[in-house]
């Protein structure tokens, strides 16, 4: 919080509710209004809540059976080697799964984060002041793509884009000893690389849209006064606009991570299913947690199949939960620098 | 702001989203199934037109029967089915409503009888059974062969393959198309220097059960990979390699984009997709290619069926010319009905779909039932009873 804003609240405070303190009859429009807001408010806790205790209701039955960490220690997922006695091993690891989320996500990340916040740079300071808003809205159009669009895209149009670049890595820093391990061939199209290449781009114009608004917030006579001391366009970004857009990129970011660790449909498309366990290049087939539910949840027919699926999309629930708060973190940190 | 007199520099060199969309239009003319080739010239087995079976042996229609039926299971069989109930209606003027939601949840919804019936390409075993409301009447509907898909640009005639070979493929124990195994069915063959892409369903499956079955049946090599034929055969497989498709399409997708890939899928996919597809061996050690005709053959020779019809035809007959890789798919029935209008609707249904519903199986690539078994699966409709009477006189 910035001195400002806490003033702010604690002026509020001293002085609370002031059409009471005047002694009017408080209208019938906001006791309803305030029902209302506080039925709806806690409409919401009580889904997320009720969906929890599913998700924990309906994995109970694997999580009793396998013992409660077991799937979070093993990256072997075997459905078919499951039996309803036997109880160890676990047949239904899913370290594999959160690598693969976790990867992917990342990959998206880094491809996107400069990326968007060059494109919302260009829309805010660089391009012609003509193009700005077809740009502007170009970039919203991108954000309201369905995500299965992008998988079909990913995987009838990027798949052959990429493959001379990546046969290119993999025959070449691929072959390497050791370093070469994760870049190793060969390619077959689908891997985890090309889901978070898509996943790169399905995040793009949610992080350049949030960015945008973030650099128009930009007080425009700091701008001015870095361009009258001589400072050129790019000096006058770095000193005028990214140390106070530092905090909104961030934030930004976690928005579009947020997006990229749940994504199900695009990323099942084009990440290779893999599940049986850790494949050690990026160019090599994966899974993901959301990618696992949607493939195997209407034939689940194994024992404690279904229900370790649920285990599944519990901890996936618990990774996003994670990485929401990680993102408070940052951005309050942020904040401070 | 003082930013207009060198935008336009600035404008090309940072304008990140452009180039991004520019691959996605250069690259959009060349997706996948373009690189598929058409097997070459049908075997001797497979010319000719398929004469339809023609069966007159069904049931006597029952008059009352009410005038929709719902009806969930395999996408294995959804092309098929969404074709006779579309024949279905306009004849008959009854509505069926297929829900193609996977085997598994076909027969889940069967043990919870929120379905008029269900369909699954693998039987209900006892422990199924035990499961549900009572008692299954349990048919056969179609044959259906499962074909080895491949893309290898320059091989447009079918390849030879034996169990033993595609199972350590799919094992991964073969890994280049160049191998000596491959090499060595194809001997006249210039089988190119290229990785094997390996392709499955990543999704749980009937296909996979058939496919599983032929393999455990076969490859010792497979069963001892898997560890074990408990684990080396099932709608869910614990694959040692390669890419899952999500669904029948996703395979022949993941088959059509990669030089060098295999899989496995349904005969009328592949047919769509032309995808080129091996010439499996069978018991009789003959190469056969897939189709409708070898297909059928698959059933012949085959007396001693259980009177509840649940048998497994994969890779059993020792017929010559018979295509090892055909499986049959199940509807599910409970036996004793309740509701009149209802029990009337399902024997009239399923008694089209065994006399008329047949001659129209193969112009979908499906295979019709064997007269044998076909008169079968017609007596399993006699076993359907409303209060303890049969609903078909």
């Amino acid at each position: 919080m910035s001195p400002a804003s806490a003033g702010g609240i604690a002026a509020i405070e001293r002085h609370p509710l002031p059409i009471a303190l005047r002694g009017e009859r408080r209208r019938l429009g906001d006791s309803v209004f305030g029902a209302a807001v506080a039925l709806t408010g806690g409409v919401v806790l009580l889904v997320l809540a009720a969906m929890v205790v599913f998700l924990v209701l309906q994995g109970l039955p694997a999580m009793r059976h396998y013992g409660f960490f077991s799937s979070i220690t093993s990256q072997r997922w075997a459905p078919s080697e499951a039996s309803a006695t036997l109880s160890t091993p676990n047949p239904y690891g899913i370290v594999q799964f959160i690598y693969g989320t976790v990867l992917t996500s990342l990959i998206g990340m880094v491809i996107a984060v400069p990326l968007a916040v060059g494109a919302a740079l260009v829309i805010t300071d660089v391009a012609p002041r003509r193009l700005r808003r077809p740009l502007s809205s170009l970039v919203d159009l991108l954000a309201a793509v369905p995500s299965v669009v992008y998988g079909f895209w990913g995987l009838f149009a990027l798949i052959p884009a990429i493959r001379p670049v990546v046969d290119f890595i993999t025959s070449t820093l691929g072959t390497v000893p050791v370093i070469g391990v994760p870049f190793g061939g060969p390619f077959f199209g689908v891997s985890y690389f090309t889901a978070g290449l898509v996943l790169a781009i399905m995040i793009l114009p949610i992080i350049a849209a949030v960015c945008r608004e973030v650099f128009r917030s930009t007080p425009r006579n700091e701008k001015e006064a870095a361009v009258a001391l001589g400072a050129t366009r790019w000096e006058m970004i770095r000193i005028a606009v990214l140390p106070r857009a530092r905090s909104g990129i961030v934030g930004a970011s976690l928005i579009g991570l947020g997006r990229a660790v749940g994504e199900t449909i695009a990323v099942t498309m084009v990440i290779g299913n893999a599940v049986l366990h850790i494949n050690p290049s990026i160019f090599d087939q994966g899974a993901t947690m959301s990618s696992v539910i949607a493939n195997e949840f209407t034939e689940a027919t194994e024992p404690f199949h279904l229900e370790s699926l649920f285990v599944v999309g519990f901890w996936l629930l618990i990774v996003a939960l994670v990485v929401n708060m990680l993102a408070r973190v940052v951005v309050r940190r942020g904040v401070s620098l | 702001m003082g930013d207009r007199s060198t935008g336009r520099s600035w404008f090309s060199v940072m304008l990140p989203a452009i180039p991004v969309l520019a691959v996605g239009l250069s690259a959009c003319g060349s997706g996948a199934g373009s690189s598929g080739v058409p097997s070459a010239t049908p075997s001797p087995l497979c010319a000719g037109v398929n004469t339809p079976p023609g069966h007159t042996n069904g049931v006597a229609s029952v008059s009352g029967g009410a005038s929709s039926l719902s009806g969930a299971g395999g996408t294995f069989v959804a092309p098929m089915m969404s074709i006779w109930s579309a024949a279905y209606n306009t004849s008959d003027h009854v509505q069926v409503a297929y829900q193609s939601v996977g085997s598994g949840a076909g027969i889940a919804q069967v043990q919870a009888a929120t379905v008029d019936f269900g369909e699954s390409d693998a039987f209900m075993t006892d422990s199924d059974i035990a499961k549900a409301k009572g008692p299954v009447v349990q048919t056969p509907l179609v044959q259906a062969p499962v074909v080895v898909a491949y893309n290898l640009p320059e091989i447009t005639s079918g390849l030879h393959f034996d169990g033993e070979t595609v199972g350590k493929i799919f094992a991964g124990q073969i890994t280049t198309w160049n191998d000596p195994a491959i090499k060595k069915l194809n001997p006249n063959v210039n089988v190119p220097n290229l990785p094997i892409a390996v392709v499955h369903r990543s999704d749980g499956s009937g296909t996979t059960f058939i496919f599983s079955d032929f393999l455990t049946k076969e490859s010792p090599t497979w069963v001892s990979a898997l560890g074990g034929k408990d684990k080396s055969v099932g709608k869910t497989i614990a694959w040692p390699v390669g890419i899952g498709g999500k669904g029948n399409e996703g395979v022949s997708a993941a088959v059509g984009q990669n030089s060098g890939g295999i899989g496995y899928l349904e005969l009328s996919y592949a047919v769509a997709q032309n995808l080129t597809y091996a010439d499996v061996k069978n018991k009789a050690g003959s190469f056969i290619q897939p189709c409708v005709k070898t297909a059928a053959n698959a059933t012949a020779g085959i007396t001693d069926y259980p009177p509840d019809l649940r048998i497994d035809v994969v890779d059993v007959s020792t017929d010559a010319d018979a295509y090892p890789i055909t499986g049959l798919t199940w509807a599910l029935v409970y036996q004793k009905q309740t509701d009149a209008a209802k029990a009337a609707a399902l024997v009239n249904f399923f008694n089209y779909v065994l006399t008329k519903g047949q001659d129209v199986a193969a112009t979908a690539d499906y295979t019709p039932l064997g007269a044998d078994l076909q008169k079968l699966c017609v007596g399993q409709l006699r076993k359907i009873t409303l209060n303890g009477t049969p609903v078909a006189a």
